[in-house]
C-alpha cells in the first residue's frame, strides 16, 4: 500500500466529557474510496467531525499529508485540502444553488478558477445547473444532497469526507447519490465516506472499516468485508 | 400644518439617530445571537471620547468622530475577545448578563472618573446651527447625524450584501459550523462583527456632543430604545430596525407634543408592547 495521505492514530473524542471514540485508527491512501460503516451511534460521524477539525480529539493524532493536523480548526483544514460534507447536508437554505456553490469555493479568490470549478460540478450534476437560481430549500432531498457534495467539491479538496449521504433519501435516490460518489473520483479526489447502509457503501468502496461502539472492529478490502461472516450476520441480515 | 410637519421632521431626525445605534445591536444579534447590553454604554464612551478630544485638544466632533468610532471598535473587539467569545453558543442569558455587568462597570467607571455632571462642548462647528426649509427649521447637528446614519446603514448593508467578507458574515449567521466547513474563520468574523457594531454606535456617539450633553447615564436610555427598535423590527433585520427606529422617533415626537413631553416614552413603550404582542418576532422578523 502506498503512503497514506490521511493517518488517524488512536483517536479518542467525545461530547461534554462523555467519550464516544475509544481509540480509532485508520488510514486513507491517495485516490482511494474508503468507507466507514457501522450502526447508528457507533461513532462514525464523531470520527468524521474530529478529522475535519470541528471537534478536538482528547487523545491521539490526525496526520494529513504527513503533517500533524490534530486539533486544527475546520477552516484551516479546508485550506489544507480536506473538506467535510456534513451529515444532514447543512446547506445555506435561503441562498440559491449557485450562491451555495460560490461559498464552497470561499478559499479561492481567482474568479477564473471558480468559474472552471463551477463548470465541472455542473457537468457532474446537470440538475444543479438547471436549478442554479433556485433557493436550496426548494429542492428535493436528493438534489440537496448533490448540491452538498458539489459544494464540497468547489473547494477542490484533495480529500473529501462524505457523511451519511443516504440519510433521509428514498431508495432510488440513494442509488443515484452513491453513484455520484463513484463519479466524483474523476476529480482526482480521494474519498472517505461514512455510511449506515453497509452493503451499498461497501459495494462502491475500495476498502472499509467497521466501527462499533467507538472502536474499529474490522477492516480490509470491501470484498473481503462483504464476504465475512460477522459483517453478513451483524449488518446485512444474511 | 407647519407644526405637524415640524414635529414629523424632528421625529424622523431622532429616529435616524436611533437607527444608527440600533444598527450595531441588530448586526451583533443577527450574526452571533448575542444581545449586547453594554451597547448604550459604548455610545456613552464614544461621547466621552468626543467630549474630551473637544475639551482638551479643541478637536471638533466633525473630525473626532473618526477617533471615537475607532476607539469603540477596539473596545468592542477587546470585549469580544476577553468576554463574549467564551459565551457565544452558550445559553443566550450568559452573554446578556455578562454584557449587563460590563455596562454597570463602564457606567460606574465614568461616574467615578468624570463625575455625574452633564458635560456639553460649549462651541462646536455645528452647535446651535439651523437651516430654514420653507417654514420648517432643520437642526443642523441632528441633520448631520441623520445623514451619517443613513450613509452608514447603506454602507454596512452593501458591505454585507456584496463583498466577500460580507458573504462570510452571512454564511456565519446562517450556520456557523457549515461556514467553517467552507473555510471561513468564524472566530475572526465574530470579532469583526462585534467591533463593527461598536464602530457604528461609536460614530453616533462621536457626533452627539454637538448638541447633547454627556453624562454616565446617557447611554442607558439609548441602549433601551435601540433594543426596542431591534426587537420591534425583528431581531437581525437591518431594514426592520431602520423602519422601527423611524417609527419610534415619530411616535416619541408626536406623543411628546400632543399628549405631554413626559408621556413620550410611555407612548413608545406602549407601541412596543402592542407590536410585540401582535407580532412576537417583530415587524420584519422571520
Amino acid at each position: 500500500m502506498a503512503d497514506p495521505i490521511l493517518k488517524v492514530t488512536d483517536v479518542c473524542a467525545g461530547y461534554g466529557g462523555v467519550p464516544v471514540l475509544h481509540g480509532i485508527s485508520l488510514e486513507v491512501c491517495e485516490g482511494e474510496l474508503v468507507a466507514i460503516v457501522g450502526a447508528n451511534g457507533a461513532g462514525k460521524t464523531t470520527t468524521m467531525r474530529t478529522i475535519a477539525g470541528l471537534m478536538r480529539p482528547t487523545r491521539g493524532s490526525v496526520e494529513f499529508y504527513e503533517e500533524d493536523v490534530t486539533g486544527l480548526p475546520a477552516h484551516v483544514m479546508v485550506k489544507k485540502g480536506l473538506t467535510y460534507v456534513p451529515e444532514g447536508r447543512r446547506l445555506f437554505q435561503k441562498l440559491s444553488v449557485r450562491e451555495n456553490l460560490e461559498l464552497g469555493a470561499f478559499t479561492e479568490r481567482n474568479r477564473d478558477v471558480i468559474e472552471e470549478r463551477l463548470a465541472r460540478v455542473y457537468d457532474l450534476f446537470p440538475i444543479l445547473k438547471e436549478r442554479s437560481d433556485q433557493k436550496a430549500e426548494t429542492m428535493s432531498g436528493g438534489e440537496q444532497q448533490m448540491l452538498a457534495i458539489a459544494r464540497g467539491l468547489m473547494s477542490a479538496p484533495k480529500l473529501i469526507l462524505l457523511d451519511e449521504l443516504s440519510l433521509g433519501l428514498q431508495p432510488s435516490l440513494v442509488e443515484r447519490v452513491l453513484r455520484a460518489v463513484t463519479e466524483i473520483r474523476r476529480f482526482n479526489v480521494t474519498v472517505l465516506m461514512v455510511e449506515q447502509r453497509v452493503l451499498e457503501a461497501l459495494e462502491i468502496a475500495d476498502r472499509g472499516y467497521v466501527i462499533q461502539s467507538g472502536r474499529v472492529v474490522m477492516s480490509g478490502p470491501s470484498g473481503q468485508l462483504l464476504n465475512s461472516e460477522e459483517v453478513k450476520r451483524a449488518y446485512l441480515g444474511i | 400644518m407647519t407644526l405637524f410637519l415640524q414635529i414629523a421632521l424632528d421625529g424622523i431626525l431622532n429616529g435616524m439617530l436611533y437607527a444608527i445605534v440600533a444598527l450595531g445591536l441588530t448586526l451583533i444579534w443577527g450574526v452571533m445571537d448575542v444581545i449586547n447590553f453594554a451597547h448604550g454604554e459604548f455610545l456613552m464612551i464614544a461621547m466621552y471620547v468626543s467630549y474630551w478630544l473637544g475639551f482638551l485638544m479643541n478637536i471638533d466632533p466633525l473630525v473626532s468622530w473618526v477617533a471615537s468610532s475607532v476607539f469603540v471598535f477596539l473596545l468592542a473587539f477587546v470585549t469580544y475577545k476577553l468576554m463574549v467569545s467564551h459565551l457565544v453558543g452558550k445559553p443566550a442569558l450568559s452573554a446578556l448578563l455578562a454584557t449587563f455587568g460590563l455596562s454597570m462597570f463602564l457606567k460606574n467607571l465614568c461616574l467615578n472618573r468624570f463625575s455625574p455632571n452633564f458635560k456639553l462642548l460649549p462651541v462646536t462647528v455645528l452647535s446651535g446651527k439651523t437651516i430654514p426649509v420653507g417654514s420648517l427649521i432643520l437642526s443642523l447637528p441632528q441633520l448631520v447625524i441623520a445623514v451619517f446614519s443613513l450613509a452608514v446603514i447603506f454602507i454596512v448593508y452593501r458591505f454585507i450584501a456584496s463583498t466577500r467578507m460580507g458573504w462570510a458574515i452571512q454564511a456565519t449567521a446562517m450556520d456557523k459550523e457549515a461556514a467553517e466547513l467552507m473555510g471561513i474563520d468564524t472566530e475572526k468574523i465574530y470579532g469583526l462583527v462585534f467591533g463593527l457594531g461598536g464602530a457604528c454606535v461609536g460614530i453616533a456617539g462621536g457626533l452627539l456632543p454637538t448638541y447633547m450633553p454627556v453624562h454616565p447615564e446617557v447611554g442607558s436610555l439609548f441602549g433601551l430604545i435601540a433594543f426596542i427598535c431591534v426587537a420591534m423590527g425583528g431581531f437581525g433585520s437591518i431594514t426592520g430596525s431602520l423602519f422601527a427606529s423611524l417609527l419610534v422617533g415619530l411616535v416619541e415626537a408626536f406623543a411628546g407634543f400632543y399628549i405631554a413631553p413626559i408621556f413620550k416614552y410611555v407612548a413608545v413603550f406602549a407601541l412596543y408592547l402592542v407590536i410585540v404582542m401582535l407580532k412576537p418576532k417583530g415587524l420584519f422578523g422571520w
